[in-house]
C-alpha cells in the first residue's frame, strides 16, 4: 500500500466530515474505522445544529458551521433529513426572558438571526406547550439532521473522489507516518488525524477527553406534536455543571412525524445502560413542557456517550508534543452541528490556508503542552 | 398501580400457567401477566371460554383454582431494576416487584419475504389459523398454506374445519428430512400435533413437500399465488394465503433483563435459571419446542420456585422433548431457496417501507438499522429482524427499553417504589 497524504483514525461524523474536505481539497486519504461509519456516538446523538452561544469561541464554530450546513443541505440525499425546522429556546419565567435579551445581542454579533417571541407568538407557533411559559427566543437558521447518514454521505463522498474507506478493523497504534491496525496491516500516511471521539484517549494517552452520558427516547410515528426543536433555556443551566447528573427539556419533531426526546448529562459516567431513574428525571422535565407526553407512544430509549474536554470545546489541530499527530476530537454535545466546522479548520491547517474563523481557542496546546496555556472560559 | 409477589409468570400459555400452578399450589403468591384478555397463550387461545380441548381445560381449570392471579390485557414493557417491572394495562400502568420471575413469553411467527407477502389476505399461517379461530369467515373461501412443520398441518385442520378451501399446502422441507421427521413424531408425546397432521391427511387435502410460494399476486390484495412445487412452478388463484416458516422465541424481554441469549434461545442452568439470577425461562424461550416442552419446562419451574424437589419423571420429559425440538429445529431450518425469492423492490421492513435493494451494501443489522431503517418502526425489528438473520445471517442487536412499544407514562418510575415481599 501506498502512503496516503492523510489517514484519519475514526469514521464518526467528525472524521467522515473532514475525509470529505481533504479529499475535495486533493488530498488522497484513508478514513480508518473500527466498526462501521457514523454508528459511534454520531449514531446516538440528536441532530440538532445549534449555534450556542455559551461562549465566544462556542458561538464562533456553531454559527459558522450551521451556516456550512445550510449551504450544504441542497446537495444532501433526503435520507438525510435535513430539515430546517428554526430553535425555540423557551423561557420559564422573568429570569430566563431577561437573559434572552443578551443572547439576542450575542447572536446578532455574530450575525445569526433571531426573534423575540412572547407568550402569545410562543403558544401560537407551540400550541402543545404546556401554559405559563413567559416566551421564547427563535432561532430559524438552525436545523436538524439524521446523523449517521450525515455522517456515511460524507464517507461516500470522499470515497467517490478516491478516499479508502477502511472499516471494520480498529487502529491499535499511531506512530510518526504509520497507522498500526489490529489485524497487523500498518497503513502509511504523511500526517495522522485522531478523530476517535470517545475512544481518543485510548490511542493517545493524556487526552482530556471523557465521556459525559447521555439518554434520549423516541417515539413512534405519528402527527407532528411540535414544529421546532425547543429547548429550555434552563439547559444552559443544567448543561455544564460537571458534577451529578443533570437533565434538561429538548424535543424535536423528526421529519419521520417521530418525536425526539432528550436529554440528559452524566459527566465521567462511560457505560452504555439505560439508566430508569434518569430516563425517569428527563421524562418527568420533559412532561413539565408538554403535558400529553405520557400518552404518546415510546419506541426506544437509547444512550450515547459524549466526548468532552474541560472547557467544552474540541480539540482541533496538531498534537504539540507529538506534530506528525493531529488531533479533531472532543466534541461533546455539539459535534455534528461542529463537525463541518471542525473540518474545514483541521482541512486548513493541514493545507497551511487561511481560515474563516479564529482557530485558536481550539488548538491542543491549551492543555497539552509542555507549559500548557490556560483558555479563559466565558 | 404497584403490585408486590414471589413470583411474576409474563406469558400465560402452557409453559407459564404450568410454572404457576405449581408455585401458587405451594402457598407462593404468584401473578400472571398477559396481554391477552383470557389465559391460555397461543395454543390454548380461546380455550378458556370454548372448552373444547381436554388438555387445555385441566390445565385452566387447575389454573383457576390454584390460587395464582391473572392480570388480563398487562404487556410487560420495561424491567428498569432488578426485582422491578414496568406492566402497561390499557391506558394505565402497574409496577411490579417480585422476588423471583418466570419467563414465558413464547413465540411469534418466522415471515421471509417474497413478492407480494405485504398484500392484503397474505398472513401467517398460525396467524391465519388464530384469526379464524377468532371469527375471521373462510367458509367458501379458497386458502393456500405455506410453510414448515407440525404447525401447518395444524392450521390446515382449524381451517379446514371452519368451511374454508384449503387448496394446497406447500411443505419447504425436502421429503426426506420431512418424512423422517413426521415418523419420529410418532415417538413423542404431541398429541395436538398427531391429531392435526392425522387430520389434514384424513380430509384429503393436496400436500406436497419441497413447496414454497415464490410469490403472491394481485391487484388490492392477493387474488393467486405462484409456487414452486418439487422444481416446477404452479399458479393458483386464492382468497388468503398463510406463508410463514416456522417459529422464533420472544426473546425481547430476557434480552433486556440481561439473560444470555445463545443460538437464538435462552441460555439456563439445569434449574431452567438464567444467567440472570432469580429469572427462569420456559417454554418457547429455550428454543421451539411447542406445547409438551412448555408444559414440562413450566412444570419443573414451578417445582423450583416452589422450594420442592423436581420429580426424575419431569427431569426425564424435560430431555425427551428437547430431542423432538431439536429435530423440529432440523426440519424446520429454512431451505436456501427462501432466501433468494425477494427482488430488489420487495419490502423486507413493512413498518419503515425498507426495499431488499436499500440494503445494498450493509453489513450487519446495526447498519442495516441505521443507515437503512430496517426495524426502526413499530414492530421494533421484531419481524424483519428474523427474516434477516435467515437471508444475510445478520443477529440481533441489544434490546432497549421499551421492549413492546409502550405509553411514556408506562415508563414511568413508580415513587417511591413498592416494598418487596420476598428477597
Ligand atoms: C445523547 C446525545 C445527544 C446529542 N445531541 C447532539 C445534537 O443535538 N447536536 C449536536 O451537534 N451534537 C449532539 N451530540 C454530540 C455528538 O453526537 C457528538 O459530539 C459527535 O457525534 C462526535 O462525533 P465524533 O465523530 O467525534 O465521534 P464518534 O461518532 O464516536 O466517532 C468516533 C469513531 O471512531 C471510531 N473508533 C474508536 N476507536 C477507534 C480505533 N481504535 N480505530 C478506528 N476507529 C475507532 C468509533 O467506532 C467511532 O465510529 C449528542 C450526543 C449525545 C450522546
Ligand atoms: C400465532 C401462533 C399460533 C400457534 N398455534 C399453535 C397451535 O395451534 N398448536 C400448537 O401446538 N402450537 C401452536 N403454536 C406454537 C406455540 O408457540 C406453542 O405450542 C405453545 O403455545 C408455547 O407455549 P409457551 O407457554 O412457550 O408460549 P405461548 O403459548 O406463546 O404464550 C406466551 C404468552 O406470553 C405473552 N407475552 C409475550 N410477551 C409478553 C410481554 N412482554 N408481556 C406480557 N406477556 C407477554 C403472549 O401474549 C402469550 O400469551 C402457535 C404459535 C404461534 C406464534
Amino acid at each position: 500500500m501506498s502512503a496516503v497524504d492523510c489517514a484519519i483514525v475514526g469514521g464518526g461524523i467528525v472524521g467522515a466530515a473532514l475525509a470529505d474536505a481533504l479529499s475535495e481539497a486533493g488530498m488522497s486519504v484513508a478514513l480508518v474505522e473500527a466498526r462501521s461509519i457514523g454508528t459511534g456516538t454520531t449514531a446516538c446523538g440528536m441532530g440538532h445544529l445549534v449555534a450556542m452561544d455559551d461562549n465566544a469561541a462556542e458561538l464562533a464554530l456553531t454559527s459558522w458551521s450551521v451556516s456550512l450546513w445550510r449551504a450544504l443541505a441542497e446537495g444532501l440525499p433526503r435520507a438525510v433529513e435535513y430539515d430546517a425546522c428554526g430553535t425555540l429556546w423557551l423561557a420559564a419565567d422573568a429570569e430566563e426572558m431577561a437573559a434572552v435579551d443578551s443572547k439576542v445581542s450575542n447572536y446578532r454579533a455574530a450575525g445569526v438571526r433571531v426573534e423575540v417571541l412572547d407568550a402569545a407568538a410562543l403558544y401560537e407557533a407551540e400550541p402543545a406547550l404546556a401554559p405559563g411559559l413567559v416566551g421564547a427566543l427563535r432561532v430559524p437558521g438552525d436545523a436538524v439532521v439524521y446523523p449517521p447518514l450525515a455522517a456515511r454521505t460524507f464517507a461516500l463522498r470522499a470515497q467517490a473522489r478516491g478516499a479508502r474507506l477502511m472499516t471494520g478493523t480498529p487502529a491499535q497504534a499511531l506512530r510518526p507516518g504509520e497507522v498500526v491496525l489490529a489485524n497487523g496491516d500498518v497503513l502509511a500516511a504523511r500526517h495522522i488525524v485522531l478523530a476517535a471521539g470517545v475512544a481518543s484517549p485510548s490511542l493517545c494517552p493524556g487526552l482530556p477527553i471523557t465521556p459525559r452520558k447521555g439518554h434520549l427516547l423516541i417515539t413512534r410515528r405519528g402527527a407532528p406534536v411540535v414544529k421546532h426543536q425547543l429547548v429550555e433555556l434552563g439547559y444552559v443551566k443544567s448543561a455544564h455543571g460537571t458534577e451529578g447528573a443533570s437533565v434538561a427539556f429538548n424535543a424535536q419533531p423528526r421529519v419521520t412525524g417521530q418525536l425526539l426526546l432528550g436529554s440528559s448529562r452524566q459527566p465521567g459516567v462511560g457505560t452504555r445502560e439505560v439508566e430508569a431513574a434518569i430516563l425517569e428525571r428527563m421524562l418527568r422535565r420533559a412532561a413539565d413542557f408538554l403535558p400529553g407526553l405520557d400518552g404518546m407512544q415510546a419506541l426506544r430509549a437509547w444512550t450515547g456517550l459524549r466526548p468532552a474536554t474541560p472547557d467544552g470545546l474540541p480539540l482541533l489541530g496538531p498534537h504539540p508534543e507529538q506534530p506528525w499527530l493531529w488531533l479533531a476530537c472532543g466534541h461533546e454535545g455539539l459535534g455534528i452541528t461542529t463537525a463541518t466546522g471542525s473540518a474545514r479548520l483541521v482541512a486548513d491547517q493541514l493545507l497551511g490556508r487561511s481560515s474563516a474563523i479564529d482557530a485558536r481557542p481550539y488548538l491542543p496546546e491549551r492543555f497539552l503542552g509542555r507549559t500548557p496555556r490556560q483558555v479563559a472560559h466565558a | 398501580m404497584r403490585e408486590a409477589c414471589d413470583l411474576v409468570v409474563v406469558g400465560a400459555g402452557p409453559g407459564g400457567l404450568a410454572a404457576a400452578c405449581h408455585a401458587a399450589e405451594a402457598g407462593l403468591s404468584v401473578l400472571v401477566l398477559d396481554p391477552q384478555s383470557q389465559p391460555g397463550g397461543q395454543v390454548w387461545r380461546g380455550e378458556a371460554r370454548k372448552r373444547e380441548n381436554r388438555l387445555a381445560r385441566r390445565w385452566l381449570d387447575r389454573f383457576a383454582a390454584s390460587g395464582a392471579r391473572f392480570r388480563p390485557g398487562a404487556r410487560v414493557v420495561a424491567a428498569p431494576e432488578p426485582g422491578l417491572l414496568l406492566v402497561e394495562e390499557g391506558t394505565s400502568s402497574l409496577a411490579v416487584r417480585y422476588g423471583r420471575a418466570v419467563l414465558a413469553t413464547g413465540a411469534r411467527e418466522r415471515f421471509l419475504p417474497f413478492p407480494g407477502w405485504t398484500l392484503p389476505g397474505v398472513l401467517g399461517v398460525s396467524g391465519l389459523q388464530v384469526l379464524v379461530k377468532d371469527g375471521l369467515p373462510v367458509r367458501g373461501k379458497r386458502v393456500v398454506l405455506a410453510g414448515t412443520g407440525p404447525l401447518l398441518l395444524a392450521a390446515a385442520a382449524t381451517l379446514h374445519r371452519h368451511g374454508a378451501e384449503v387448496l394446497f399446502i406447500a411443505e419447504q422441507a425436502p421429503a426426506a428430512r420431512h418424512w423422517g421427521f413426521a415418523l419420529q413424531l410418532w415417538r413423542h408425546p404431541g398429541k395436538l400435533l398427531q391429531g392435526a397432521a392425522l387430520a389434514a391427511s384424513l380430509v384429503g387435502i393436496p400436500t406436497a413437500t419441497d413447496a414454497w410460494v415464490v410469490a403472491a399476486e394481485g391487484e388490492a390484495r392477493v387474488e393467486r399465488v405462484r409456487l414452486s412445487v418439487r422444481g416446477h412452478e404452479e399458479t393458483l388463484p386464492c382468497d388468503y394465503l398463510g406463508a410463514a416458516y416456522g417459529l422464533v422465541p420472544n426473546l425481547e424481554l430476557a434480552k433486556l433483563l440481561g439473560c444470555e441469549v445463545a443460538s437464538g434461545a435462552v441460555v439456563v442452568d439445569e434449574r431452567l435459571e438464567t444467567r440472570v439470577k432469580g429469572v427462569h425461562a420456559v417454554g418457547e424461550l429455550l428454543g421451539i419446542g411447542g406445547v409438551d416442552q412448555a408444559l414440562v419446562t413450566g412444570e419443573l419451574v414451578g417445582h423450583v420456585a416452589a422450594g420442592k424437589p423436581v420429580p426424575t419423571g419431569l427431569e426425564r420429559s424435560w430431555r425427551a422433548v428437547r430431542t423432538f425440538a431439536d429435530q423440529l429445529a432440523r426440519h424446520d431450518a429454512p431451505r436456501e431457496e427462501l432466501r433468494r425469492l425477494a427482488t430488489p423492490e420487495t419490502l423486507v421492513c413493512r413498518c419503515e417501507d425498507v426495499p431488499l435493494q436499500a440494503l445494498d451494501g450493509c453489513r450487519d443489522l446495526r447498519e442495516a438499522r441505521l443507515y437503512a431503517r430496517l426495524g426502526m418502526g413499530a414492530c421494533q425489528g421484531r419481524t424483519c429482524g428474523a427474516a434477516a438473520e435467515v437471508l444475510f445471517g445478520w443477529t440481533g442487536e441489544d434490546v432497549r427499553p421499551p421492549c413492546l412499544p409502550a405509553r411514556i407514562g408506562s415508563l414511568r418510575l413508580p415513587s417511591p417504589p413498592p416494598h418487596t415481599r420476598a428477597s
